[in-house]
Formats: C-alpha cells, sequence, structure tokens
C-alpha cells in the first residue's frame, strides 16, 4: 500500500504523458489528488508494517508531511482544472506530468526510511518540479527557472556530500557503514563526532537551501514570482515541507548522537531568525504580490527552523506549523494566481481594489493573509503562539522577543502591500481580461480555507495524537 | 592497485586544472567525460569485484562518460557558442586559485579523521580539491554551459568521496543518484536552448531582470 | 677520466646537431629534403671566418654580451651530468649555481639587447625577462623537488637519482616533473609554441629579436650558447624522463646521445604540430607548467 503511494502518481503521470486532449489532461490531476487523499486517510489510519530491510515505512513525522502534501495536492488538482481552461494556448502536457512526478517523488520523500533513498526522492521534486517554473516561457521566468535549478542542484549536492560523510562516520567507527535511519540511529552515539559534525553542516546547507533559509533563499522570490499560482502553492507547501523533513530527518540522529544536537539547534536558530530578519527587511514596500508571498514562505521557513532550534514544547508548534504554513500558502498562492489572471499584472501599481473586482478570489487572499501573519482565530495562530511561549517558558527570552519583533514588522510590511491591493476600487483603465471567479477556481482554496479555520477553532484529536507522536521523535517528553 | 588508483586520481586533478585554463567549451566538456570515465574505472580499482560493482562502473562509464557530455554538447551545438569569452575572473588567476585550492585541499585532507586505511589514499584530498574547482567554475564563468560543467565537476568530487563507501550506497540509490544527475542536466540542457533563444546570448550575467528594486 | 673527456667532447660538439636534427624532422614533417644534417656546423664556420661590424652606439656591454652568455652556458655544460656519469664539476648547492649561470647569461642578452638603444631589441629584451620570470620558477621547483626525493643538493646525485623503479613507485609526480621540464625547455630555449626561432617578423619574436645587431664571429657565438644552452637543458630533461642504464660506461654514453637525438626529434615534432601561440596565452602555459611542478612537489611532500 505504500508502494501505491508512489507508483499511483507515476502510472498518472504516464497516463498524462499519453493523452493527446488538452482539455481532457488536467482531469487526471483531480482524479490522481482524490485517490491519493484517500490513500493518504487510509494509510493514516492503519499503517502496514515496514517494507523488507526497512527502507519504506511511514512514521508519525512522514505521517504529518503526507497529510499537508496530500490536502495541499488534491486542492490544487482541482484548481488546476479551473485554472488550465483559462490557458488553452499553451501544451499543459509538461505542466500535468510534472505534478504528478512530484507527487510521486514527495510522497517517496514522507516514506523513505534510507537517507539515500530521501535524498534521490528529494533531487527528483527538484528538477521535476523545474520545468513547472518555465511554464510561462518568457524571459523572466527562464531566468527563475536557472537560478532555481543551479542554486537547488548545488545545494542538494552538497547535502549528498553530506550524506557520505555521515556514512563515513560510521566507517570510521568501525561499523557497517549505512544511510538506514533506525540503525544509524541506534549507533549514533558511537559516530566518529568530527565527521558527523562535517556532515550535520553540510546537510543542514544542502536541505537549508532547498528549504530556502536565509542565506540560501535567493533563487526563492525569482521562483515563486514567476511561476504559476499552483506551482508556487505546491512548491511553498510541498517541497518546503519535504526539505523540511529531510532536516527533520538529521535532527533525528544528531539528538540520537547526545552531542551533536547542540550545535544543530544553535544553528537552526541562528539561519530561522536571519531568514525571518531578511523576510521582515524586503517584504516592506513589496510592489510584486508573488515576490511578497516568497518572502513570506522565507519567513515561515524560518519559524519552523526556530521552532526546531528551540526543542522542547516548540517542536510540537512547528510540526503543526509545517501543515498550517503548507496550506495557508496554498490559500494565498492560488488566490492570488487568479488575482494575477484577472488584472494580467502582478504589482500593486495596478492591482488594487480586488474584492471590488473579484470579491472570492480577493476575500480569500485577504483571509490567507490575515492566517499567515499568525492572527487569530485561524491555525498559524496557534502553531504561532506555541512556539513563542514555549520560547520564554525555556528561557529564551532573546529569541522570543525577536520572533515577536520580526512578526510585527512582517505584519506591517506585508498589509502595506495587501490591505491596498484588496482594498478601494479598482483602476478604471484596465484592460478586460477573460477571468471570472468560479467554482473550480475559488471553490478549492475555499474549503482550504475553512480548514485553516477549523484547525484554528477546533484541532482534530487525531491531528493532535498525531502531532504528540512525531514531538516525541522528536525527544520531547509527552 | 592503490598505486595505480592515485596515478588516475591526480590525472583527475590536473584535468581540473585543464578545465579552469581552458576557455573552449568542447574540450571543457571532453575534459569533464574524461573526468567521469575515470570515476567509473576508479572503484574497481580499490575494490574486489562483484555484481555490484560492475553495474557502478557500467552504469558511470554510460551516464558521466557519454550521456551527459552528450547532451552538453548537443546543447553547445544548438546555442552555436564555441568559447566563454571574459570571464568574471581571467583564466590565469582562476588557475592559481585552483592550484592554491588543490594545495589546500592536501592539507586540510591531511587533518581529517580518516579510517586508517585511507590515510594514504589520494581519494579525499582529490575530492575536495575537485569540489573546490567545481565551485570556482560555477563562479567565475559567465557562460550557462560554463556553469554546468562547474557544477558537473563538483558532483565528480562528490562521487571520488563516496567511492571510499560504496557498500553504504546500494545500487538503487547510486542508480536514483546517477538517473537524478542526468535528468537534471538534460532538463538544464533544454533551459540553456531556452536562454539561448530568449537572449539570443548564454551570458548568465545577462539574467538579472529579476531583482528588488 | 675517460668520462671527463667524452663529457667534454659530447657537450662541446653536439649541441649544434641537435639543431640540425630538430630542422631536419621538421623538414621532414613539411614534406622536404632540408638541410644536411651538419647544417649548423657549417653556418657557424660560416660566421666565425666574418668580419664584424659593431655600431657606433654601443659600448663594451655589447660586446662583453655574447661572450658572457656563452661563458655562462659553459660552466653549466660542466655542471650537469650526462647520462649516468656524474659531471666534472660537483659540489652540494650547485643547482643554485647551476639556475643562476643561466640568470646570469639571460641578464647579459638583454642587456647587451638594451646596449643597442633599438626599440625592437627592447621590446623583445621585455618580453624575455617576462616569460624567463614565469619559467624560472618552475625549473627551480622541479629541481627542488628532485633534490627532495634524492635528499641531495648537487646536480650530479640530483639528477642521476631517477631510475625505472622510482619511476614505478611515484610515476605520477615524475610524469607532471617531465611534462613541467619539457614545457620550461621549449619555453627556455625559444622554441615553439613560445617563440618561433625562424621567424623574422620583428613583432612576433622574442629571443631572435635580440640578437639582430650582432654579426660575425659575435653572431656565431650567441647562435652556438643557443645551441649548448639546448644541450645542457635537453640533458636535464634526458636525464629525469629516460633514466635507462645498462651498467656499461661506454654503452650508456651510447644510450644518452641517443636519447638526446631522439629529444631533438621530439622537439621537431612539436614545432611541426603545434602552431606558436598568441602572445596573451604564453603566461597561462608558463603558470601552468609551474602549477604542474608545484602539484608534483606537495605530491612528493606528502
Amino acid at each position: 500500500m505504500l508502494f501505491a503511494l508512489i507508483l499511483l502518481p507515476l502510472a498518472g503521470a504516464l497516463v498524462a504523458w499519453i493523452v493527446p486532449d488538452n482539455r481532457l489532461r488536467p482531469l487526471i490531476l483531480p482524479v490522481m489528488g482524490s485517490i491519493h487523499l484517500v490513500l493518504t486517510v487510509l494509510l493514516l489510519g492503519n499503517t502496514p508494517a515496514p517494507s523488507a530491510g526497512g527502507w519504506i515505512w511511514l512514521d508519525p513525522l512522514g505521517k504529518v508531511v503526507l497529510l499537508c502534501i496530500s490536502l495541499l495536492f488534491v486542492v490544487c488538482a482541482f484548481y488546476a482544472v479551473g485554472y488550465l481552461s483559462y490557458r488553452q494556448e499553451r501544451s499543459n502536457r509538461i505542466l500535468c506530468t510534472g505534478l504528478l512526478v512530484c507527487l510521486a517523488a514527495m510522497g517517496l520523500v514522507t516514506v523513505s526510511q534510507h537517507l539515500g533513498l530521501l535524498w534521490v526522492a528529494l533531487e527528483t521534486t527538484t528538477v521535476s518540479m523545474a520545468p513547472l517554473i518555465y511554464f510561462n516561457r518568457n524571459a523572466r521566468s527562464i531566468e527563475a527557472t536557472w537560478k532555481y535549478l543551479l542554486i537547488c542542484s548545488v545545494g542538494i549536492g552538497l547535502a549528498l556530500l553530506g550524506l557520505l560523510f555521515l556514512a563515513y562516520s560510521t566507517y570510521v567507527a568501525q561499523r557497517d557503514a549505512t544511510l538506514l535511519l533506525g540503525p544509524l540511529m541506534a549507533s549514533a552515539r558511537d559516530l566518529n563526532p568530527g565527521w558527523l559534525h562535517a556532515a550535520a553542516i553540510f546537510l543542514l546547507v544542502g536541505y537549508g537551501s532547498k528549504m530556502g533559509l536565509a542565506p540560501l533563499h535567493t533563487w526563492k522570490p525569482d521562483a515563486y514570482g514567476e511561476a504559476p499560482g499552483l506551482v508556487g502553492a505546491l512548491l511553498a507547501g510541498g517541497l518546503v515541507n519535504c526539505a523540511f523533513l529531510s532536516i527533520l530527518r538529521v535532527y533525528q540522529i544528531c539528538l540520537a548522537s547526545g552531542i551533536e544536537i547542540q550545535f544543530f539547534q544553535k544553528s537552526l536558530l541562528g539561519m530561522g531568525l536571519i531568514s525571518m530578519a531578511f523576510a521582515a527587511v524586503f517584504m516592506a514596500r513589496q510592489a510584486d504580490f508573488k515576490r511578497m508571498l516568497a518572502y513570506s514562505s522565507i519567513e515561515h521557513v524560518g519559524i519552523l527552523a526556530i521552532g526546531l532550534g528551540l526543542g522542547g514544547g516548540a517542536i510540537y508548534g512547528a510540526l503543526f506549523h509545517l501543515l498550517n504554513n503548507g496550506l495557508t500558502k496554498g490559500v494565498l498562492f492560488l488566490s492570488s494566481g487568479n488575482i494575477h489572471r484577472s488584472y494580467s499584472n502582478k504589482t500593486t501599481d495596478v492591482v488594487k481594489g480586488a474584492l471590488t473586482r473579484l470579491p472570492w478570489s480577493g476575500g480569500l487572499f485577504l483571509a490567507g493573509f490575515i492566517a499567515i501573519t499568525g492572527s487569530p482565530p485561524f491555525s498559524p495562530f496557534i502553531s504561532e503562539y506555541t512556539i513563542v511561549s514555549s520560547a520564554f517558558i525555556d528561557g529564551h527570552h532573546l529569541v522570543g522577543g525577536l520572533f515577536l519583533l520580526f512578526l510585527v514588522i512582517v505584519f506591517i510590511g506585508m498589509a502595506l502591500t495587501v490591505l491596498p491591493m484588496v482594498m478601494g476600487a479598482p483602476p478604471a483603465d484596465i484592460e478586460p481580461t477573460d477571468y471570472r471567479d468560479r467554482l473550480l477556481t475559488v471553490g478549492p482554496p475555499f474549503l482550504m480555507m475553512t480548514v485553516i479555520l477549523v484547525l484554528g477553532i477546533w484541532p482534530p484529536a487525531f491531528l493532535v495524537t498525531l502531532l504528540r507522536d512525531g514531538a516525541a521523535m522528536l525527544g520531547v517528553q509527552p | 592497485m592503490n598505486a595505480f588508483a592515485d596515478q588516475l586520481l591526480v590525472l583527475v586533478m590536473l584535468i581540473n586544472l585543464v578545465m579552469l585554463g581552458s576557455s573552449r567549451l568542447i574540450f571543457s566538456i571532453r575534459a569533464v567525460a574524461a573526468q567521469g570515465v575515470i570515476l567509473g574505472i576508479l572503484p574497481g580499482l580499490i575494490h574486489p569485484f562483484s555484481g555490484h560493482l560492475a553495474a557502478i562502473t557500467a552504469g558511470i562509464i554510460l551516464a558521466k562518460g557519454i550521456l551527459i557530455p552528450y547532451l552538453i554538447s548537443d546543447a553547445v551545438r544548438k546555442a552555436q557558442i564555441r568559447r566563454e569569452v571574459e570571464p568574471f575572473l581571467g583564466y590565469v588567476p582562476t588557475l592559481l586559485l585552483g592550484a592554491v585550492f588543490t594545495a589546500l585541499s592536501f592539507a586540510f585532507a591531511e587533518k581529517l579523521p580518516l579510517a586508517p586505511e585511507h590515510k594514504d589514499l589520494l581519494f579525499v584530498p582529490a575530492s575536495i580539491a575537485t569540489l573546490l574547482t567545481g565551485f570556482l567554475i560555477l563562479t567565475t564563468r559567465r557562460k550557462a554551459i560554463s556553469q554546468v560543467i562547474g557544477y558537473l565537476v563538483m558532483e565528480n568530487g562528490i562521487f571520488i568521496f563516496g567511492m571510499l563507501l560504496t557498500e553504504a550506497m546500494p545500487v538503487m540509490v547510486e542508480a536514483g543518484a546517477l538517473l537524478d544527475l542526468l535528468v537534471g542536466i538534460f532538463v538544464m540542457g533544454i533551459v540553456i536552448n531556452h536562454i539561448s533563444r530568449e537572449f539570443s546570448s548564454l551570458d548568465t550575467s545577462r539574467l538579472r531582470t529579476l531583482k528588488e528594486e | 677520466m675517460t668520462d671527463i673527456i667524452i663529457h667534454c667532447t659530447v657537450a662541446l660538439l653536439m649541441p649544434p646537431l641537435l639543431l640540425g636534427v630538430i630542422n631536419k624532422t621538421k623538414a621532414a614533417f613539411a614534406g622536404r629534403v632540408g638541410a644536411p644534417y651538419f647544417q649548423p656546423y657549417y653556418d657557424l664556420l660560416k660566421l666565425f671566418r666574418k668580419g664584424t661590424v659593431f655600431s657606433e652606439t654601443t659600448t663594451w656591454v655589447f660586446r662583453a654580451g655574447p661572450v658572457i652568455t656563452l661563458a655562462a652556458t659553459l660552466i653549466a655544460a660542466l655542471l650537469v651530468p650526462l647520462g649516468r656519469h656524474a659531471a666534472p664539476l660537483s659540489f652540494s648547492g650547485d643547482m643554485i649555481l647551476f639556475a643562476y649561470l643561466f640568470g646570469l647569461s639571460r641578464f647579459f642578452t638583454t642587456i647587451a639587447a638594451l646596449d643597442t638603444g633599438s626599440s625592437f631589441e627592447g621590446m623583445g629584451a621585455a618580453r624575455e625577462v617576462t616569460f624567463s620570470c614565469l619559467a624560472e620558477p618552475t625549473l627551480f621547483i622541479t629541481l627542488i623537488t628532485l633534490a627532495r626525493m634524492s635528499k641531495s643538493l648537487s646536480l650530479s646525485t640530483i639528477l642521476t637519482y631517477p631510475t625505472p623503479a622510482i619511476w614505478l613507485a611515484v610515476g605520477a609526480s615524475m610524469l607532471l616533473l617531465v611534462g613541467a621540464l619539457f614545457i620550461t625547455l621549449l619555453a627556455e630555449n625559444s622554441r615553439i609554441p613560445f617563440d618561433d626561432p625562424n621567424t623574422h617578423l620583428e613583432l612576433t619574436m622574442i629571443h631572435e629579436v635580440m640578437v639582430l645587431d650582432h654579426s660575425g664571429p659575435a653572431f656565431g657565438i650567441i647562435l652556438y650558447g643557443a645551441a649548448l644552452k639546448l644541450f645542457v637543458l635537453g640533458a636535464v630533461f634526458v636525464n629525469v624522463a629516460l633514466p635507462l642504464s645498462t651498467g656499461n660506461a661506454l654503452a650508456d654514453w651510447g644510450v644518452f646521445i641517443a636519447a638526446m637525438l631522439g629529444l631533438a626529434v621530439t622537439i621537431g615534432i612539436v614545432e611541426s604540430v603545434m602552431a606558436r601561440l598568441r602572445m596573451v596565452r604564453i603566461p597561462q602555459l608558463l603558470v601552468g607548467a609551474t602549477i604542474l611542478s608545484a602539484f608534483a612537489m606537495m605530491l612528493v611532500l606528502r
């Protein structure tokens, strides 16, 4: 059943590649997305035993990420049908195939217990996303694709080196060189500390650049800004979480080793704070609202890193935030894609009064903004509150203070862009486009927004248990 | 056999320097292909023969020695460029930097806590030197193709280190890594093609529309 | 004693023959019959029979140039071991003297060129000095590396040290040294691809342009000195690259002479198949050679 999680999307990708009709092809996406969601729900309820050799297994951490990816993908899939009906002028064969391949690879990331396999899957997500960023086929998007491809490939190459260092540390410790998570954690205390340290650095840099942690984030605004909305949603909610899961795996090993964890947590805290600071600075007066979302994504990977770096109760918050950020980013990117279609412009010079012109999309964008900046009653508020409160409880006053400061700056900066966008009257002289809010382009993000609201008011019990189990794997006493 | 492996590694490092000093792209591509073939031969020299090993050797030679160079030279042919003109840093300075990096990697490898049986081999210094050379090419050259070559050289450096522990990397993972690299280069080739069509140049310093105002 | 006599005879008589062999090889590659092997000797004899014309603007420096150059090269020829035989003159540290004898001869060649006051010769002198600046470290690093391997500072020990066994043991570094030495050999002797000894276009010349004003016996001395320099550096190269030893002293002399002729043929082939480098590329190649030798040194020191 775990293999179905990977093989089914691949089969779907094959079908998408074969189907000749441009109108028919996008329909495969919601079909595959729904099957994937059903599979995910089944797997969450009833987890199969690990595969032979223990390579493939779905542990609680994988479950959290898988849930987020599956929800996000099914929403994006339905949205894609509506979106692509406006983009019939170009072939969507590569887009549909790439999305499904990426779904398969993301699934593999969540279930692989072998770090080498995890690396392969993560690299596959990188490569399969590249053509999707280039969907618009203009000079700007090719530039973004090139930067994304080169920086992420180099980063992930460094992560491979880190993995090799990790394997070498077992070799020097005179154990069987392996990259299986279980044996690695079991023998972590005996690993050679020098090589483990080097491994931790390289893995953090490698996966960090993939995740977009500052100062390795430079590709992010370009790629997010130029990719179509639904690709941006999957980048910000899917790929980021996959990279974060990879960092969690490294965290697990560092934790098991006992000594490396202090350094790793400090580095995460540092990078997280820098990310938030960068985002706060660049978000102010950002005219391009898609780039603004990219900086918001940098801010939130920073929050994730800080949550992980603080340890203790903050880890629970970080895991919850992973889910919340993924879903909220989905809403924001999808609705911003609609606004972009309608105005055929993505700068605040032109885009004004979205609430009047597109009440649904504008409203969703506004709601997404309120949610992502951590305002109640949406779920990101809860996760961010958990992180910051546990920071103060554990005595990290400086980190907690800076965290709050950056949140405030980000809120102001983002509001300065978002509020003029949605409020006021739309300019009279904008050229008319054929985009209108329809069920397929507004319904999916609306449903997702509802989910975020529900999670914020009444988080379901199974999710709480899942997050607790996940946090327990990261050394949090329940 | 270890002595012969060392000689081959010296050759790998020499190829690094040659690439730093050369402006002809086709030449650099051939050099990186030669490096790939050497990388394919190396595991056979230091590990006992097995099916796993044969698969790795064949895979590396096929991917790094034949397919990837073919893909890049295809991109070069389509883009109709032959030379790297005006790198950010001249050839002689990069060559000297490359030599300094190579020297530093020797000094650094001395200090690493290596397993006793790996102490006298050149694998670790060669790996670090190749990695750094890759970085140097990536950062000092303007042409997109040169940057891809730099990326490849960097990957080669990582592979050299990986050879010390083929047993930790199961065939499937190894094959997956190679396949990813291959597809990655394939996609980069396509992107290069589009860059040359869109900008009628492969100069990546022209890619600067996207930045903060 | 026999060895010393043979050493002096070979060192004095053989150099022009190398030029003859190189030219014959190039002719063969170009499909010509070419000048006879002994043509350089005839040229030298012809020059020595001629009278000399000295420009009125020159001083004694101009006259001393060729003589000191030749004298320095001759001493160098006494320091270098030929084949497996120790050199007539040998003491600890003579490798430094060896390197600086070439420095001295170069200094006087260039200063004699500057003495003429001709702008062309000044340009040639500038180029010569620039390029030798880059070539000299290679020679030095190579010698130091070999000195380190043989744990001696005397050329006779250093250059007779490489043996086939050593080649097998540290082949990579030896190969690097040989490569670096060959490049230095070509550069120091103004051969293609660095300089073309046959060109007479001043703008592209390096070495030849410096001796334009010399004539008659003085020019003969310069030509002979250049051939001797090729011989001496060639002997260094052959000692490192082909460390063959038969055990019999006379047979070793035969091997050495054959190896030198082989080297001349190799240079001829290189000159036939390569074009002259553009002036801007020359430093690049020389730096490359330095890096090769430094790399070899690093491998040895490790």
